[in-house]
């Protein structure tokens, strides 16, 4: 067991180390970040003083290892657009990408455990047909546009709800939120709407199946015997059953909502990590965008342990045939 | 003519007949079959059909930009059936050669992967032990992290361009094919013909490519075509966020991206249409996709 997490770890920290060193030295090919940080009119002795201010002078392995260094002890740099800590920016960003993903997760419940629960109880019925085929676009219709067809309906021709931005944010502990005032929530809807729609056909799938399976299970019958409601019967016996799988997929999804992000916040100009990155890239704000990367995918990394660690507590076989192998 | 015996269907049922009638049997497939047909033939015969190369910056004319749908061009030889963007571009002609440019990556990138991915899925199913630990370890640990992550990765380190899209996309898919290859395959080297290939004492890559692939590569197929639209869909998805393609090649994801500007001043058309484009695309590869894994799929098979 203690093996087992203990070769867990060490691979995890050899991926991390393998993209930290892919994604500097990538970023480092691209281009030289002096040419856009400098004003064009700048003097000679001017951009050498840039130059050695954000260490470009020095050989390409030396930076690394600063890099490394200094990322060890949290430090990954300084934004050259911002001229604040890349670390900084990115905190500053996270919480309006948290809220979203969370918003996109509890909408994509809210609204897919219902429309399954209905597809998979009236599977022949005209109703049931519509929502799966309808979960079907939403796997196919790429993320991007469904955005913009959502600003177009709902924005530009109706009118009923804002395309960009947070709106009004209340502090709470320090951190903004949008969800917590009226002007807020409706900016909150459309981006959460578009981010959650893959979800959402997720757990229509889900749901439709597991209603399936578990309508022919003997409980159920019993449940009938018994004279429980129909309405007792899925609100309770059935729903019990079929969200745990439901509730693991969708936890699991997390990580990937806030890679996905990145499409919705930059249609909604929704002032996140995502749109960050985005704009960074453009700029070839450096420090920026691997701060970004080696969180996102540090992030991952430890999702995938903590999941691996827990399967193979709950179930010894993910172990041993992994010692095996 | 002569007057041929009554034969029944089942007498003479080729196995390609069987396959073609049970796809055949849904007409949502049959209809996305010709959906499928048409996109196929924009992408091949798309400059000749489009009225004006958009790429060529000497037919446009700035004096047409963001026309509606069926306005004239000032000089009044041309029409701009679906409008024309802001530089002047005939919607009609940019999205056949953004058909032509998506068509194009989504069947390259896949064809490299398929190769890639297919070739170490069949050499660590057969090989085993260490070989293939290593690849399915390195194939855990890229689906680990979500496509459009690997991708923007990739791009943020190379850069814009063609070429460069279709290696971001390779390198996303191949760990796909090389899973689903691996596990077909480790059923197939059980069986007899594996073993009577191994007794003749054939070198391993005649068993692996000339006995092995070709009985894996059936339920390969609907995969593939699955993974097809979905790469197009991604390449799209990157081009928007000005991650894929440069403007100066033809691409869905880039014209709908700048028309997202025109859409609050509700010049709907230069995002819309393009994007009706790729819907048509990507939903007519999934319908085609969804028939053939049902039909090629053994155990759903009714007879």
């Amino acid at each position: 067991m203690i093996a087992f997490i203990v070769r867990r770890v060490l691979q995890s920290v050899f991926v991390l180390l393998i993209m930290s060193l892919l994604v500097f030295v990538g970023i480092y090919a691209i281009g030289n970040p002096v040419d856009i940080l400098i004003n064009p009119e700048a003097t000679q002795s001017e951009r050498a003083a840039t130059i050695v201010a954000f260490g470009l002078d020095k050989p390409m392995w030396v930076q690394y290892g600063l890099f490394l260094q200094s990322a060890v002890a949290g430090d990954l740099g300084r934004s050259f657009a911002y001229s604040t800590p890349a670390l900084t920016l990115i905190a500053q960003r996270l919480p309006a990408t948290l809220e979203l993903a969370v918003v996109a997760m509890l909408v994509s419940i809210l609204l897919g455990v219902p429309l399954g629960l209905w597809a998979g109880l009236r599977r022949d019925g005209f109703a049931g047909r519509t929502i799966m085929s309808l979960s079907i676009l939403g796997f196919s219709l790429p993320t991007f546009w469904v955005g913009l067809m959502l600003i177009m309906l709902f924005s530009v021709n109706l009118g009923w709800l804002p395309s960009s931005g947070r709106g009004q944010t209340v502090e709470w502990l320090g951190i903004p939120l949008s969800f917590l005032t009226l002007d807020g929530l409706k900016h909150l809807v459309l981006p959460a709407l578009n981010l959650s729609l893959f979800n959402i056909a997720l757990v229509i799938r889900l749901t439709h199946s597991g209603t399936q399976e578990a309508m022919l299970q003997d409980y159920v019958k019993f449940a009938r015997a018994k004279g429980l409601a129909s309405r007792r019967i899925i609100g309770v016996h059935v729903l019990k059953n079929i969200l745990i799988p439901i509730v693991t997929v969708i936890a699991l999804q997390f990580g990937a909502l806030i890679a996905f992000a990145i499409v919705t916040e930059s249609i909604f100009a929704w002032p996140g990590i995502g749109k960050l990155i985005i704009d960074s890239i453009r700029v070839l704000d450096r420090p920026v965008v691997v701060a970004y990367l080696l969180l996102t995918v540090t992030l991952f990394i430890v999702i995938n342990l903590i999941v691996d660690v827990l399967y193979s507590v709950l179930d010894p076989r993910v172990r041993l045939s992994d010692a095996r192998g | 003519m002569t007057e041929a015996p009554a034969v029944t269907p089942t007498d003479i049922e080729t196995p390609f007949r069987r396959f073609l009638r049970s796809y055949l049997a849904s007409k949502v497939a049959v209809f996305g079959l010709v959906l499928l047909a048409l996109v196929l033939f924009a992408a091949i015969a798309g400059p000749f059909l489009a009225p004006q190369n958009p790429y060529d910056l000497k037919v446009l004319d700035v004096m047409d930009s963001r026309l509606a749908p069926g306005g004239v061009s000032g000089d009044g030889k041309m029409t701009f059936l679906l409008g024309s963007d802001e530089q002047g571009r005939d919607m009609v002609s940019a999205i056949l050669y953004g058909i032509r440019t998506s068509v194009l990556v989504g069947v390259v990138s896949t064809a490299i992967a398929l190769v890639i991915g297919l070739s170490l899925g069949l050499w660590a199913a057969y090989l085993g032990g260490r070989f293939d630990g290593f690849v399915m370890r390195l194939v855990d640990i890229q689906l680990s992290f979500p496509p459009i992550l690997i991708a923007l990765i990739l791009l943020a380190l190379t850069g814009p361009g063609l070429g460069k899209i279709i290696v971001a996309l390779v390198a996303v898919k191949w760990a796909y094919y090389a899973r689903s290859a691996r596990s077909i395959a480790l059923v197939e080297r059980r069986k007899e013909y594996i073993e009577a290939a191994t007794c003749l004492g054939l070198s391993i890559n005649r068993i692996i490519f000339k006995h092995l692939l070709p009985n894996c590569l059936t339920p390969l197929l609907a995969v593939t075509a699955l993974q097809v639209a979905s790469a197009i869909t991604l390449e799209a998805t990157l081009s928007f966020l000005g991650l894929g393609l440069p403007p100066t090649e033809p691409s869905l994801g880039l014209l709908i991206s700048n028309g997202s500007q025109y859409l609050m001043s509700g010049k709907y058309w230069i995002s819309v249409f393009p994007g009706v484009a790729l819907l048509v695309v990507v939903v007519a590869i999934n319908l085609v996709a969804d028939q053939l894994r049902d039909v090629l799929n053994p155990r759903l098979q009714t007879q």
